[in-house]
């Protein structure tokens, strides 16, 4: 066998060596990272249909719900719910076809932390056709919709302020 | 004025077993050995070795047989643990064949250690077939004391083997090494009684200069098992052995009190028992005067002018260098003395694949004595977490010690190394304690069975008042 095969199996039986043990830490790494996270795409409404959504019920016991009846949104429905005012100024809620309950109780989507709003305030879910409804759970302060005090569940239409207490919502796209 | 934005959502797990990727490192672990045959026919007599066809469809026997079992029987396992065992062993049996090439190195071992490496692997599925639930082990805590204690004491009874008395001979059949097997047998005793002792252990103690010193009576254990490894000492001067058993209980002590205070106990009476032996058995002070004086030459049954085995394993190492000499390229020939294929095993791999190789080897005994912590980390119940640590730690103490033995680190003891070294009881000892690890992980790894559906889980309804 001339030298240079010899020399060049050594080397490779090395090489060959090395990528087992770095194939074997990939395995390992990939053991620790194994859990998928995936980003909720806030800008784009449609939730791709492996997702399993936390639905947040009345009671507000978190579940995974079965994946829900994929409606084709309109353009122009609302994908997300931000705070305007109040303490929260600022947080989004991305709108996933789940139900969101307002209130001070500590299982709400959001949790007001507001001298005027009830522990469970008010709530905003989608209808059969895919509008947002807000409704107000018989709150002791009431919810205001454009200034109206709510007394049945009504649609929301984009960029309408919803206002609890001292703080301000709306949907936006 | 928590909020939940429902930003990122963690996808549902769907608890993957890694068979797939087992698969495919158990192929690479086959291909691996396979190469490492052909290289050293190749340079040994310039053609592929005949029997490279008949090894290598050997070992993807052994390989694929286990996996298919570990597919059937222990699904959730670790990927990882099976190939790397895969590829030590084939390893060792390469390097005991390389070394069966040379004529003075005695007659052929290789076929034997296949064939042990059959029954290794056999048993390593017989574990997993009949230990559905490595917490059945707990019950037989005791049991397996006594039989620990009967396997370690057996070896006294029978003639000495180098100076160390490892061995038990049984006429027409071979010789056995207890030890191996009591270190799975003793591990399971350690977990069963630290999981019931150790809250004892751990809090009734008192608080004397920054460290907790146990109570008298809670020091019986430690010191019972250290009178015994030193027992071990005297009457089978094997250091390796003593240090074994003993490093296990303090590694099982420490792991279950938490209690930084048994590890300086236990480190204090190992050397204190080590360096009161060394004084008297004069082959453990043998070869502490090897390790202290390599290069001092010595005399053999009237010849004179030898230098010492431990001189030996540093020549080859170094003569490998970083990148080695290649495979059967090497001088192991000259590594006279006793056990060229079996405790010095590494010596060879230092030679011949050189640091570079060496490391490769040591990191793989890393990685599977990881997966063994790791398997400890995640297992649910303290007796699966106290088993596999033991286990991987007894792994570890043995690989340190072999490693540390040879390389000059401290002085050489009888053990081999896991899965690489020629010894039949080593193999076997080794697939069973991969095996009990891999069913721990198995265990650990399961996803837990969905709940039952409860009315508490339906919607709960809003009631208007």
């Amino acid at each position: 066998m001339s030298e240079l095969t010899l020399t060049v199996m050594r080397l490779g039986f090395l090489a060959v060596l090395w990528l087992f043990v770095i194939v074997a830490v990939q395995v390992i790494r990939s053991d620790l990272f194994g859990t998928r996270v995936t980003q909720r795409g806030s800008r784009r409404g449609n939730a791709p249909d492996t997702r399993a959504p936390q639905q947040n019920t009345g009671g507000g016991r978190q579940q995974a719900a079965p994946p829900p009846q994929q409606q084709r949104q309109r353009r122009g429905a609302p994908t997300k719910l931000v705070v305007s005012e109040g303490s929260l100024t600022g947080t989004t809620v991305a709108l996933q076809g789940q139900t969101i309950t307002l209130g001070r109780a500590h299982d709400s989507t959001i949790v007001l932390d507001d001298d005027y709003a009830s522990s469970r305030h008010a709530r905003i879910y989608p209808d059969r056709d895919g509008n947002w409804i807000v409704e107000d759970l018989g709150s002791t302060n009431g919810t205001y919709l454009d200034r109206n005090r709510l007394t049945t569940p009504q649609p929301i239409p984009l960029g309408a302020p919803i206002r609890i207490g001292k703080t301000v919502i709306e949907l936006r796209k | 004025m928590s909020v939940v934005t429902n930003t990122t959502t963690i996808g549902a797990i769907e608890a993957p077993s890694r068979r797939n990727t087992e698969l495919l490192m158990l192929a690479f672990a086959v291909a691996i050995p396979v190469f490492a045959y052909a290289n050293v026919g190749l340079a040994k007599d310039g053609s592929l070795p005949a029997g490279m066809l008949g090894y290598g469809i050997g070992l993807s026997l052994l390989a694929g047989v286990a996996h298919l079992m570990m597919r059937k029987f222990a699904k959730y396992a670790d990927p990882l643990m099976l190939p790397i065992a895969t590829l030590l062993n084939g390893l060792g049996l390469v390097l005991i064949w390389r070394l069966d090439q040379e004529p003075s190195l005695g007659k052929a071992m290789a076929p034997n250690q296949l064939m042990w490496s059959t029954v290794g692997v056999a048993l390593f599925l017989g574990v997993l077939l009949v230990l559905k639930d490595h917490r059945v082990l707990q019950r037989y805590t005791y049991i397996s004391m006594v039989v620990a204690l009967v396997l370690l004491i057996l070896p006294m009874f029978f003639p000495g083997v180098n100076g160390a008395k490892i061995w038990i001979t049984i006429p027409g059949v071979g010789s056995l090494q207890p030890g191996e097997f009591a270190k799975i047998i003793i591990a399971i005793f350690f977990a069963g009684y630290l999981m019931v002792k150790r809250d004892a252990l751990a809090l009734a103690s008192r608080r004397f200069m920054g460290m907790y010193l146990p109570r008298g009576r809670d020091l019986g254990p430690i010191l019972a098992i250290w009178a015994l490894s030193l027992m071990i000492l005297i009457f089978e001067t094997d250091l390796g052995t003593s240090l074994l058993f003993f490093g296990l209980f303090v590694i099982m002590l420490y792991v279950a009190t938490e209690r930084t205070s048994w590890v300086v106990f236990g480190l204090t009476l190992s050397a204190a028992g080590a360096v009161g032996v060394a004084a008297f058995a004069t082959h453990v002070q043998s070869r502490v005067n090897d390790w202290l004086n390599p290069l001092a030459t010595k005399c053999v049954n009237g010849e004179c002018g030898l230098v010492t085995e431990t001189a030996q394993a540093m020549f080859s190492f170094g003569s490998g260098g970083l990148f080695g000499s290649g495979l059967g390229q090497g001088y192991s020939r000259f590594i006279g003395g006793i056990a060229p294929k079996s405790d010095y095993i590494l010596a060879t791999v230092g030679e011949e694949l050189g640091l570079t190789g060496l490391m490769a080897i040591i990191l793989l005994y890393g990685l599977l004595i990881e997966r063994g912590i790791r398997t400890a980390l995640a297992a649910r119940d303290p007796f699966g977490k106290l088993l596999a640590i033991g286990l991987s730690g007894a792994f570890a103490l043995q690989v340190f010690v072999v490693a540390g033995g040879v390389t000059g680190l401290i002085p050489l003891t009888g053990m081999t190394m896991p899965f690489l070294a020629q010894g039949g009881s080593s193999v076997i000892a080794n697939w069973a304690l991969v095996a009990i690890l891999l069913r721990i992980s198995d265990t650990a790894r399961r996803p837990a069975p969905a709940p039952a559906p409860s009315p508490d889980a339906e919607m709960t309804q809003v009631v208007r008042t």
